[in-house]
Protein backbone atom coordinates (compact mmCIF):
# COMPACT_ATOMS: atom_id res chain seq x y z
CA UNK A 1 0.00 0.00 0.00
CA UNK A 2 1.36 3.37 -0.89
CA UNK A 3 1.02 6.66 1.12
CA UNK A 4 0.45 4.67 4.15
CA UNK A 5 1.83 7.19 6.99
CA UNK A 6 0.95 5.18 10.33
CA UNK A 7 0.59 1.11 10.60
CA UNK A 8 -0.31 -0.60 13.87
CA UNK A 9 0.31 -4.27 13.36
CA UNK A 10 -1.16 -6.64 16.06
CA UNK A 11 -0.06 -4.25 19.03
CA UNK A 12 -0.67 -6.02 22.33
CA UNK A 13 -0.03 -4.17 25.71
CA UNK A 14 -0.23 -5.50 29.12
CA UNK A 15 0.66 -3.45 31.94
CA UNK A 16 0.96 -4.88 35.42
CA UNK A 17 -0.55 -8.28 34.13
CA UNK A 18 -3.33 -6.35 32.76
CA UNK A 19 -3.88 -6.80 29.23
CA UNK A 20 -4.99 -3.17 28.22
CA UNK A 21 -4.81 -3.86 24.25
CA UNK A 22 -5.11 -6.99 21.87
CA UNK A 23 -4.51 -7.38 18.43
CA UNK A 24 -5.02 -3.77 17.69
CA UNK A 25 -3.86 -3.01 13.96
CA UNK A 26 -4.64 -0.41 11.21
CA UNK A 27 -3.44 2.41 9.20
CA UNK A 28 -3.46 5.54 8.75
CA UNK A 29 -3.32 7.57 5.04
CA UNK A 30 -1.76 11.24 5.03
CA UNK A 31 -4.61 13.83 5.18
CA UNK A 32 -7.25 11.05 6.85
CA UNK A 33 -9.46 12.00 9.58
CA UNK A 34 -9.69 9.08 11.80
CA UNK A 35 -11.85 9.01 15.37
CA UNK A 36 -10.53 6.95 18.15
CA UNK A 37 -13.75 5.97 19.91
CA UNK A 38 -14.99 3.81 22.73
CA UNK A 39 -15.48 4.29 26.26
CA UNK A 40 -13.67 5.57 29.31
CA UNK A 41 -10.66 3.03 30.30
CA UNK A 42 -10.92 1.18 26.54
CA UNK A 43 -7.65 1.92 25.71
CA UNK A 44 -7.28 4.82 23.74
CA UNK A 45 -5.14 6.78 25.85
CA UNK A 46 -2.84 3.63 26.20
CA UNK A 47 -3.00 3.36 22.26
CA UNK A 48 -2.14 6.97 21.58
CA UNK A 49 0.80 6.67 23.91
CA UNK A 50 2.00 3.66 22.06
CA UNK A 51 2.07 5.64 18.88
CA UNK A 52 3.89 8.55 20.44
CA UNK A 53 6.42 5.62 21.82
CA UNK A 54 5.73 6.81 25.26
CA UNK A 55 4.37 3.28 25.90
CA UNK A 56 6.24 -0.17 24.95
CA UNK A 57 4.21 -2.66 23.24
CA UNK A 58 4.16 -6.30 24.62
CA UNK A 59 3.32 -7.73 21.17
CA UNK A 60 3.15 -6.51 17.68
CA UNK A 61 4.93 -3.27 15.68
CA UNK A 62 4.14 0.42 15.05
CA UNK A 63 5.17 2.17 12.28
CA UNK A 64 5.70 5.30 10.98
CA UNK A 65 6.52 5.41 6.77
CA UNK A 66 7.32 1.75 6.89
CA UNK A 67 9.88 2.36 10.16
CA UNK A 68 10.16 2.20 13.40
CA UNK A 69 9.40 5.57 15.24
CA UNK A 70 13.44 7.44 15.27
CA UNK A 71 13.32 8.93 19.37
CA UNK A 72 12.90 12.57 17.92
CA UNK A 73 10.56 11.64 15.06
CA UNK A 74 8.79 15.19 14.75
CA UNK A 75 6.16 14.09 12.36
CA UNK A 76 3.81 13.55 15.47
CA UNK A 77 2.18 16.24 17.00
CA UNK A 78 0.30 15.28 19.96
CA UNK A 79 -2.11 17.48 22.28
CA UNK A 80 -2.34 15.95 25.37
CA UNK A 81 -6.12 15.99 27.21
CA UNK A 82 -4.64 17.70 30.21
CA UNK A 83 -2.36 20.28 31.02
CA UNK A 84 -0.25 20.24 34.20
CA UNK A 85 -0.67 24.21 34.35
CA UNK A 86 -1.60 25.85 37.17
CA UNK A 87 -3.17 29.69 36.40
CA UNK A 88 -0.30 31.51 37.93
CA UNK A 89 2.06 29.85 35.45
CA UNK A 90 4.39 32.39 33.53
CA UNK A 91 3.38 30.82 30.48
CA UNK A 92 1.28 33.45 27.88
CA UNK A 93 -0.41 31.89 25.33
CA UNK A 94 2.29 32.76 22.56
CA UNK A 95 4.78 31.07 24.69
CA UNK A 96 3.39 28.01 24.26
CA UNK A 97 2.91 28.07 20.49
CA UNK A 98 6.66 29.05 20.07
CA UNK A 99 7.60 26.30 22.31
CA UNK A 100 6.27 24.24 19.93
CA UNK A 101 8.88 25.17 17.36
CA UNK A 102 11.88 24.21 19.70
CA UNK A 103 10.83 23.75 23.08
CA UNK A 104 12.76 20.36 22.59
CA UNK A 105 16.01 22.26 22.14
CA UNK A 106 18.65 23.26 24.59
CA UNK A 107 20.48 26.68 24.78
CA UNK A 108 19.07 29.73 24.38
CA UNK A 109 17.04 31.66 21.67
CA UNK A 110 16.95 35.29 20.41
CA UNK A 111 13.58 36.95 19.93
CA UNK A 112 12.96 36.93 16.27
CA UNK A 113 10.41 39.16 14.08
CA UNK A 114 9.87 36.04 11.76
CA UNK A 115 9.50 33.35 14.70
CA UNK A 116 6.68 36.05 16.23
CA UNK A 117 5.25 36.19 13.06
CA UNK A 118 5.11 32.84 12.30
CA UNK A 119 3.41 32.05 15.84
CA UNK A 120 1.02 35.19 15.25
CA UNK A 121 -0.47 33.37 11.94
CA UNK A 122 -0.97 29.72 13.97
CA UNK A 123 -2.72 31.82 16.34
CA UNK A 124 -5.26 33.44 13.95
CA UNK A 125 -5.52 30.14 12.30
CA UNK A 126 -7.00 28.32 14.77
CA UNK A 127 -8.86 31.17 16.52
CA UNK A 128 -6.93 32.16 19.87
CA UNK A 129 -5.56 35.38 18.16
CA UNK A 130 -7.69 37.29 21.19
CA UNK A 131 -5.86 36.27 23.93
CA UNK A 132 -2.08 35.91 22.86
CA UNK A 133 -1.42 37.66 25.27
CA UNK A 134 -2.89 35.95 28.30
CA UNK A 135 -1.26 33.39 30.68
CA UNK A 136 -2.23 29.81 29.27
CA UNK A 137 -3.37 28.72 33.01
CA UNK A 138 -6.28 31.35 32.63
CA UNK A 139 -7.83 30.04 30.02
CA UNK A 140 -11.22 27.77 29.76
CA UNK A 141 -10.69 24.54 28.81
CA UNK A 142 -12.15 24.90 24.95
CA UNK A 143 -9.50 28.00 24.51
CA UNK A 144 -6.48 25.77 26.29
CA UNK A 145 -7.35 23.57 23.24
CA UNK A 146 -7.25 25.61 20.18
CA UNK A 147 -3.37 26.95 22.03
CA UNK A 148 -2.35 23.43 22.31
CA UNK A 149 -3.53 22.69 18.64
CA UNK A 150 -1.56 25.39 17.69
CA UNK A 151 1.36 24.47 19.72
CA UNK A 152 1.15 21.41 17.83
CA UNK A 153 0.49 22.00 14.12
CA UNK A 154 3.41 24.52 14.27
CA UNK A 155 5.93 21.94 14.38
CA UNK A 156 4.45 20.83 11.01
CA UNK A 157 3.57 17.77 12.41
CA UNK A 158 1.81 15.08 9.50
CA UNK A 159 0.19 13.19 11.86
CA UNK A 160 -1.92 15.23 14.75
CA UNK A 161 -2.35 12.61 17.41
CA UNK A 162 -5.40 14.68 20.41
CA UNK A 163 -6.41 13.30 23.26
CA UNK A 164 -10.06 13.75 24.59
CA UNK A 165 -10.30 16.99 23.27
CA UNK A 166 -14.13 17.26 23.42
CA UNK A 167 -13.85 16.33 27.11
CA UNK A 168 -15.24 19.12 29.11
CA UNK A 169 -16.22 20.93 26.72
CA UNK A 170 -20.00 23.17 26.26
CA UNK A 171 -21.02 21.99 22.97
CA UNK A 172 -20.01 25.68 21.17
CA UNK A 173 -16.00 25.16 21.94
CA UNK A 174 -16.33 21.51 20.65
CA UNK A 175 -17.72 22.64 17.13
CA UNK A 176 -15.21 25.10 17.51
CA UNK A 177 -12.25 22.48 18.27
CA UNK A 178 -14.25 20.29 15.32
CA UNK A 179 -14.37 22.80 12.73
CA UNK A 180 -10.59 24.15 13.04
CA UNK A 181 -9.28 20.69 12.90
CA UNK A 182 -11.48 19.69 9.81
CA UNK A 183 -10.67 23.40 8.31
CA UNK A 184 -6.36 22.79 8.70
CA UNK A 185 -5.64 19.56 8.53
CA UNK A 186 -7.32 18.91 5.19
CA UNK A 187 -5.24 22.08 3.96
CA UNK A 188 -2.13 20.99 5.12
CA UNK A 189 -2.33 17.62 4.07
CA UNK A 190 -2.28 16.73 7.65
CA UNK A 191 -3.92 13.42 9.17
CA UNK A 192 -6.14 13.62 12.45
CA UNK A 193 -6.18 10.84 15.00
CA UNK A 194 -8.65 12.26 17.34
CA UNK A 195 -10.12 10.50 20.50
CA UNK A 196 -13.38 10.98 21.95
CA UNK A 197 -16.15 9.29 23.75
CA UNK A 198 -18.69 10.36 21.73
CA UNK A 199 -18.24 9.91 17.76
CA UNK A 200 -21.56 12.21 17.57
CA UNK A 201 -19.44 15.66 16.98
CA UNK A 202 -16.81 13.91 14.79
CA UNK A 203 -19.70 12.39 12.16
CA UNK A 204 -19.76 15.19 9.64
CA UNK A 205 -15.74 15.18 9.45
CA UNK A 206 -14.55 11.42 10.32
CA UNK A 207 -13.32 9.29 7.19
CA UNK A 208 -12.98 6.62 9.34
CA UNK A 209 -13.54 5.28 12.93
CA UNK A 210 -11.12 2.92 15.05
CA UNK A 211 -14.00 1.76 17.85
CA UNK A 212 -12.21 0.17 21.28
CA UNK A 213 -13.95 -1.41 23.43
CA UNK A 214 -12.29 -3.81 26.11
CA UNK A 215 -8.78 -3.84 24.86
CA UNK A 216 -9.59 -4.39 21.11
CA UNK A 217 -10.33 -2.44 18.39
CA UNK A 218 -12.81 -2.62 15.25
CA UNK A 219 -11.75 -0.73 11.98
CA UNK A 220 -13.21 0.70 9.11
CA UNK A 221 -15.77 3.56 8.07
CA UNK A 222 -18.58 4.64 10.60
CA UNK A 223 -21.18 2.25 8.18
CA UNK A 224 -18.90 -0.64 8.79
CA UNK A 225 -17.98 -0.31 12.48
CA UNK A 226 -20.94 1.19 13.94
CA UNK A 227 -23.53 -1.89 13.76
CA UNK A 228 -24.98 -3.71 16.61
CA UNK A 229 -23.18 -7.44 15.40
CA UNK A 230 -19.59 -5.36 14.87
CA UNK A 231 -19.62 -3.84 18.36
CA UNK A 232 -21.46 -6.45 20.21
CA UNK A 233 -18.47 -9.02 19.13
CA UNK A 234 -16.15 -6.18 20.45
CA UNK A 235 -17.80 -5.30 23.67
CA UNK A 236 -18.55 -9.25 24.42
CA UNK A 237 -21.82 -8.27 25.04
CA UNK A 238 -25.26 -7.38 23.10
CA UNK A 239 -25.20 -3.47 22.71
CA UNK A 240 -28.04 -1.60 20.24
CA UNK A 241 -26.63 0.67 17.76
CA UNK A 242 -29.48 3.48 17.77
CA UNK A 243 -29.76 6.25 15.32
CA UNK A 244 -31.92 9.42 16.33
CA UNK A 245 -32.27 12.59 14.49
CA UNK A 246 -28.76 11.56 12.33
CA UNK A 247 -27.18 11.32 16.23
CA UNK A 248 -26.06 7.90 17.03
CA UNK A 249 -26.22 6.20 20.32
CA UNK A 250 -24.58 2.86 21.34
CA UNK A 251 -26.54 1.20 24.04
CA UNK A 252 -25.95 -1.85 25.93
CA UNK A 253 -28.61 -4.28 26.67
CA UNK A 254 -30.67 -3.54 29.25
CA UNK A 255 -29.31 -4.98 32.55
CA UNK A 256 -33.04 -7.85 32.83
CA UNK A 257 -31.50 -9.42 29.81
CA UNK A 258 -28.74 -10.53 31.38
CA UNK A 259 -29.38 -14.08 32.67
CA UNK A 260 -29.66 -13.92 36.24
CA UNK A 261 -27.56 -16.96 36.53
CA UNK A 262 -24.75 -15.43 35.01
CA UNK A 263 -25.28 -12.75 37.54
CA UNK A 264 -24.55 -14.05 40.65
CA UNK A 265 -21.98 -16.06 39.73
CA UNK A 266 -20.18 -12.53 38.78
CA UNK A 267 -21.28 -11.64 42.58
CA UNK A 268 -19.67 -13.90 44.05
CA UNK A 269 -16.59 -13.92 42.41
CA UNK A 270 -16.33 -10.33 43.23
CA UNK A 271 -17.62 -11.22 46.88
CA UNK B 1 23.47 64.83 51.47
CA UNK B 2 22.58 64.80 54.79
CA UNK B 3 19.93 61.96 54.82
CA UNK B 4 22.56 59.75 52.45
CA UNK B 5 25.11 60.15 54.95
CA UNK B 6 22.59 58.83 57.29
CA UNK B 7 21.67 55.83 54.75
CA UNK B 8 24.90 54.74 53.61
CA UNK B 9 26.68 54.67 56.94
CA UNK B 10 30.42 55.78 56.89
CA UNK B 11 32.67 53.10 55.42
CA UNK B 12 30.26 51.14 53.86
CA UNK B 13 31.42 51.83 50.30
CA UNK B 14 35.21 51.36 51.59
CA UNK B 15 34.92 47.92 53.65
CA UNK B 16 35.90 44.69 52.25
CA UNK B 17 33.71 42.27 53.46
CA UNK B 18 30.98 44.68 52.25
CA UNK B 19 32.37 44.57 48.19
CA UNK B 20 32.67 40.75 49.12
CA UNK B 21 29.03 40.84 50.57
CA UNK B 22 27.51 42.93 47.55
CA UNK B 23 29.35 41.05 44.87
CA UNK B 24 28.40 37.29 45.85
CA UNK B 25 25.34 38.54 47.19
CA UNK B 26 24.39 39.62 43.53
CA UNK B 27 25.28 36.57 41.82
CA UNK B 28 23.91 34.24 44.22
CA UNK B 29 20.44 36.40 44.29
CA UNK B 30 20.07 36.27 40.60
CA UNK B 31 21.19 32.40 40.74
CA UNK B 32 18.72 31.94 43.32
CA UNK B 33 15.98 33.71 41.83
CA UNK B 34 16.14 32.13 38.17
CA UNK B 35 16.79 28.81 39.86
CA UNK B 36 13.63 29.42 41.97
CA UNK B 37 11.26 30.34 39.44
CA UNK B 38 11.55 27.06 37.82
CA UNK B 39 11.50 25.48 40.95
CA UNK B 40 7.93 27.26 41.61
CA UNK B 41 6.69 26.53 38.18
CA UNK B 42 7.73 22.57 38.57
CA UNK B 43 5.79 22.25 41.99
CA UNK B 44 9.41 21.67 43.53
CA UNK B 45 9.14 23.81 45.99
CA UNK B 46 8.88 21.02 48.31
CA UNK B 47 12.34 19.48 47.00
CA UNK B 48 14.24 23.14 47.77
CA UNK B 49 13.01 22.70 51.03
CA UNK B 50 14.36 19.21 51.96
CA UNK B 51 17.59 19.90 50.40
CA UNK B 52 17.73 23.18 52.81
CA UNK B 53 17.38 20.73 55.53
CA UNK B 54 19.80 18.63 54.67
CA UNK B 55 22.10 21.11 54.09
CA UNK B 56 22.01 22.24 57.37
CA UNK B 57 23.50 19.08 58.08
CA UNK B 58 25.93 19.03 55.39
CA UNK B 59 27.34 22.75 56.77
CA UNK B 60 27.21 21.83 60.50
CA UNK B 61 29.29 18.11 59.61
CA UNK B 62 31.90 20.44 57.73
CA UNK B 63 31.83 22.98 60.74
CA UNK B 64 32.96 20.26 62.43
CA UNK B 65 35.76 18.73 60.56
CA UNK B 66 37.16 22.00 60.11
CA UNK B 67 36.31 22.31 56.07
CA UNK B 68 34.71 25.84 54.61
CA UNK B 69 30.58 25.01 55.22
CA UNK B 70 29.68 25.50 51.46
CA UNK B 71 31.60 22.27 50.67
CA UNK B 72 28.82 20.46 53.43
CA UNK B 73 26.43 22.14 51.95
CA UNK B 74 26.70 20.96 48.42
CA UNK B 75 27.80 17.30 48.86
CA UNK B 76 25.05 16.91 51.15
CA UNK B 77 22.79 18.52 49.22
CA UNK B 78 24.06 16.97 45.67
CA UNK B 79 24.02 13.58 47.17
CA UNK B 80 20.28 14.30 48.47
CA UNK B 81 19.13 15.15 45.02
CA UNK B 82 20.74 12.38 44.08
CA UNK B 83 18.56 10.28 46.70
CA UNK B 84 15.31 12.07 45.58
CA UNK B 85 15.76 11.37 42.39
CA UNK B 86 15.77 7.79 42.96
CA UNK B 87 12.98 7.40 45.08
CA UNK B 88 11.13 9.86 42.75
CA UNK B 89 10.25 12.84 45.60
CA UNK B 90 7.64 14.07 43.05
CA UNK B 91 5.49 11.32 44.21
CA UNK B 92 3.04 12.40 46.89
CA UNK B 93 3.98 9.25 49.35
CA UNK B 94 7.63 9.53 48.97
CA UNK B 95 7.35 13.57 49.89
CA UNK B 96 5.33 12.32 53.19
CA UNK B 97 7.73 9.84 54.12
CA UNK B 98 10.17 11.78 53.01
CA UNK B 99 9.72 14.58 55.17
CA UNK B 100 9.01 12.24 58.47
CA UNK B 101 11.96 10.10 57.94
CA UNK B 102 14.62 11.47 56.16
CA UNK B 103 14.29 15.46 57.42
CA UNK B 104 14.03 14.28 60.71
CA UNK B 105 17.04 12.52 60.89
CA UNK B 106 18.93 15.26 58.99
CA UNK B 107 17.87 17.91 61.44
CA UNK B 108 18.71 15.45 64.51
CA UNK B 109 22.14 14.97 63.18
CA UNK B 110 23.16 18.79 62.43
CA UNK B 111 21.55 19.67 66.25
CA UNK B 112 24.33 17.24 67.28
CA UNK B 113 27.30 18.42 64.88
CA UNK B 114 26.57 21.87 65.88
CA UNK B 115 26.99 20.61 69.78
CA UNK B 116 29.68 18.42 69.53
CA UNK B 117 31.65 21.57 66.90
CA UNK B 118 30.82 24.17 69.81
CA UNK B 119 32.23 21.65 72.27
CA UNK B 120 35.22 21.36 70.10
CA UNK B 121 36.07 24.88 68.73
CA UNK B 122 35.72 28.24 70.37
CA UNK B 123 34.35 29.76 67.48
CA UNK B 124 30.80 30.73 68.91
CA UNK B 125 29.46 32.02 66.48
CA UNK B 126 29.83 29.14 64.09
CA UNK B 127 26.35 27.65 64.84
CA UNK B 128 24.58 30.83 64.24
CA UNK B 129 26.57 30.98 60.92
CA UNK B 130 25.40 27.78 59.73
CA UNK B 131 21.57 28.40 60.47
CA UNK B 132 21.45 32.01 60.08
CA UNK B 133 23.65 33.05 57.52
CA UNK B 134 27.67 34.47 57.24
CA UNK B 135 28.09 37.01 54.50
CA UNK B 136 30.13 39.92 56.24
CA UNK B 137 32.87 36.67 56.75
CA UNK B 138 33.09 35.36 53.36
CA UNK B 139 36.42 34.56 53.07
CA UNK B 140 37.95 36.23 49.94
CA UNK B 141 39.12 32.67 48.86
CA UNK B 142 36.21 31.08 48.81
CA UNK B 143 34.92 33.90 46.64
CA UNK B 144 35.84 32.52 43.41
CA UNK B 145 34.26 29.08 44.16
CA UNK B 146 31.10 30.81 45.05
CA UNK B 147 30.87 32.58 41.49
CA UNK B 148 31.86 30.04 39.34
CA UNK B 149 29.17 27.40 41.49
CA UNK B 150 26.50 30.37 41.10
CA UNK B 151 27.33 30.99 37.44
CA UNK B 152 27.58 27.22 36.49
CA UNK B 153 24.19 26.42 38.33
CA UNK B 154 22.65 29.55 36.17
CA UNK B 155 23.89 28.58 33.13
CA UNK B 156 22.52 24.98 33.42
CA UNK B 157 19.46 26.30 34.13
CA UNK B 158 19.44 28.89 31.52
CA UNK B 159 20.58 26.19 29.07
CA UNK B 160 17.53 23.71 29.76
CA UNK B 161 15.23 26.80 30.10
CA UNK B 162 12.89 25.79 27.55
CA UNK B 163 12.92 22.12 27.97
CA UNK B 164 12.07 23.00 31.10
CA UNK B 165 9.41 24.88 30.39
CA UNK B 166 7.98 22.55 28.04
CA UNK B 167 8.57 19.56 30.75
CA UNK B 168 5.85 21.99 33.07
CA UNK B 169 3.56 22.46 30.31
CA UNK B 170 3.14 18.62 29.31
CA UNK B 171 5.99 16.08 30.60
CA UNK B 172 4.30 13.56 27.97
CA UNK B 173 5.12 15.87 24.87
CA UNK B 174 8.14 16.46 26.01
CA UNK B 175 9.32 13.44 25.92
CA UNK B 176 7.55 12.12 23.09
CA UNK B 177 9.45 14.77 21.34
CA UNK B 178 12.61 13.22 22.62
CA UNK B 179 13.47 14.98 25.67
CA UNK B 180 15.47 13.21 28.04
CA UNK B 181 12.84 14.25 30.76
CA UNK B 182 14.82 11.98 33.65
CA UNK B 183 18.14 13.34 32.63
CA UNK B 184 17.01 17.08 32.68
CA UNK B 185 14.88 16.73 36.02
CA UNK B 186 18.11 15.29 37.84
CA UNK B 187 20.38 18.01 36.41
CA UNK B 188 18.30 20.65 37.21
CA UNK B 189 17.66 19.19 40.88
CA UNK B 190 21.09 19.18 41.10
CA UNK B 191 21.61 23.37 40.25
CA UNK B 192 18.96 23.21 42.72
CA UNK B 193 20.70 21.82 44.81
CA UNK B 194 23.78 23.97 44.20
CA UNK B 195 21.84 27.39 44.69
CA UNK B 196 20.16 26.19 47.62
CA UNK B 197 24.20 25.81 49.26
CA UNK B 198 24.86 29.13 47.87
CA UNK B 199 21.91 30.91 49.61
CA UNK B 200 22.82 29.01 52.78
CA UNK B 201 26.26 30.66 52.55
CA UNK B 202 24.03 34.14 52.25
CA UNK B 203 20.89 33.93 54.61
CA UNK B 204 21.98 30.38 56.12
CA UNK B 205 20.81 26.77 55.64
CA UNK B 206 17.51 27.02 57.28
CA UNK B 207 16.14 30.06 55.46
CA UNK B 208 18.02 29.83 52.25
CA UNK B 209 14.69 28.68 50.28
CA UNK B 210 13.23 32.32 51.68
CA UNK B 211 15.71 33.51 49.00
CA UNK B 212 14.68 30.66 46.32
CA UNK B 213 10.87 30.97 46.31
CA UNK B 214 10.43 34.48 47.51
CA UNK B 215 11.35 36.78 44.67
CA UNK B 216 9.76 33.84 42.41
CA UNK B 217 6.45 33.80 43.72
CA UNK B 218 6.00 37.58 44.30
CA UNK B 219 7.43 37.68 39.95
CA UNK B 220 4.54 35.15 39.26
CA UNK B 221 2.25 37.58 40.91
CA UNK B 222 3.33 40.51 38.81
CA UNK B 223 4.22 39.41 35.08
CA UNK B 224 2.73 36.70 32.71
CA UNK B 225 5.97 35.77 30.32
CA UNK B 226 8.55 33.47 31.40
CA UNK B 227 11.39 35.61 30.51
CA UNK B 228 10.26 39.10 31.93
CA UNK B 229 9.31 36.63 35.32
CA UNK B 230 13.09 35.95 35.39
CA UNK B 231 13.72 38.93 35.12
CA UNK B 232 11.71 40.66 37.94
CA UNK B 233 12.60 37.67 40.53
CA UNK B 234 16.18 38.17 39.67
CA UNK B 235 15.47 42.05 40.51
CA UNK B 236 13.69 41.32 43.41
CA UNK B 237 16.38 38.40 44.59
CA UNK B 238 19.11 41.71 44.25
CA UNK B 239 17.52 44.59 45.51
CA UNK B 240 16.44 42.30 48.75
CA UNK B 241 20.16 41.24 49.16
CA UNK B 242 21.53 44.68 48.81
CA UNK B 243 19.22 46.30 50.70
CA UNK B 244 19.76 43.67 53.56
CA UNK B 245 23.89 44.13 53.42
CA UNK B 246 23.25 47.88 53.69
CA UNK B 247 20.43 47.51 56.47
CA UNK B 248 22.86 45.39 58.40
CA UNK B 249 25.62 47.58 58.11
CA UNK B 250 23.94 50.57 59.64
CA UNK B 251 22.47 48.41 62.29
CA UNK B 252 25.89 48.29 63.56
CA UNK B 253 24.69 51.26 65.56
CA UNK B 254 21.48 50.49 66.46
CA UNK B 255 20.37 49.06 69.92
CA UNK B 256 22.38 47.13 71.06
CA UNK B 257 25.25 49.24 69.95
CA UNK B 258 28.18 47.64 68.68
CA UNK B 259 27.09 44.48 67.04
CA UNK B 260 25.44 44.08 63.84
CA UNK B 261 21.54 42.63 62.83
CA UNK B 262 21.59 39.57 61.28
CA UNK B 263 21.87 40.07 57.22
CA UNK B 264 19.35 37.31 56.76
CA UNK B 265 16.70 38.78 58.77
CA UNK B 266 16.68 41.96 56.78
CA UNK B 267 17.05 40.13 53.49
CA UNK B 268 14.25 37.64 54.63
CA UNK B 269 11.78 40.56 55.90
CA UNK B 270 11.90 42.73 52.43
CA UNK B 271 11.44 38.94 50.39
CA UNK B 272 8.22 38.54 52.20
CA UNK B 273 7.61 42.37 52.26
CA UNK B 274 7.76 42.23 48.57
CA UNK B 275 5.73 39.15 48.42
CA UNK B 276 2.44 40.63 50.70
CA UNK B 277 2.85 44.09 48.50
CA UNK B 278 2.30 42.10 45.69
CA UNK B 279 -0.13 40.12 46.85
CA UNK B 280 -2.42 43.06 48.42
CA UNK B 281 -2.34 44.87 45.14
CA UNK B 282 -4.61 41.49 43.85
CA UNK B 283 -4.00 42.24 40.07
CA UNK B 284 -5.80 38.83 39.12
CA UNK B 285 -9.06 38.68 41.16
CA UNK B 286 -11.54 38.78 38.74
CA UNK B 287 -9.91 37.85 35.88
CA UNK B 288 -9.83 34.41 36.25
CA UNK B 289 -11.83 32.00 33.46
CA UNK B 290 -14.95 30.83 34.92
CA UNK B 291 -14.29 27.68 36.49
CA UNK B 292 -14.54 23.99 34.25
CA UNK B 293 -16.19 21.56 36.90
CA UNK B 294 -19.88 22.59 36.38
CA UNK B 295 -19.72 22.06 32.82
CA UNK B 296 -17.75 19.26 33.48
CA UNK B 297 -20.67 17.47 35.90
CA UNK B 298 -23.49 19.04 33.65
CA UNK B 299 -21.20 17.31 30.38
CA UNK B 300 -21.04 13.75 32.08
CA UNK B 301 -24.92 13.56 33.13
CA UNK B 302 -25.70 14.51 29.85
Amino acid sequence: MTGELLRLDRVGVRLGGREILRDVSFTIRPGEFTGLIGPNGAGKTTLLRVILGLQDVTQGSVLIDGAPRAPRDASIGYVPQKLGIEPDMPLRVRDVVSLGIDGHKFGIRLPSRARRERVDEMLTAVGAEGYADARVGELSGGEQQRVMIAHALIGRPRLLLLDEPLANLDISSEQGIVSVLARLAPAEGIAVLLSAHDMNPLMPVMDRIIYVAAGRAAVGTTDEVVRPEVLSRLYGQHVDVIRVHGRVLVVAAPEGAVDPALRDEDASVVG
Amino acid sequence: MIVLRYVFEPGFFASGPVHIALAVGAVVAVTSAVVGLFTVMRGQSFAGHSLADIATTGGSGAFLVGVNQFWGYLAFGAGAAAFMEMIGVQRRRGRDVATGVVLGAALGLAALFLYLGTQYSSTTGASFAILFGSIFVITSSTVPVLIASALLALATVVALGRVLLLSSLSPDIAAARGVPVRAVGAAFLMALATSVALSAMIIGAVLSTALLIGPAATALRVTKGPVRAAAVAAGIGVAATWLGILLAYDSFYWPPAGRGWPVSFFVVTLIVGGYLVSYLRRRDRGKVAPTEPDREHACSVA
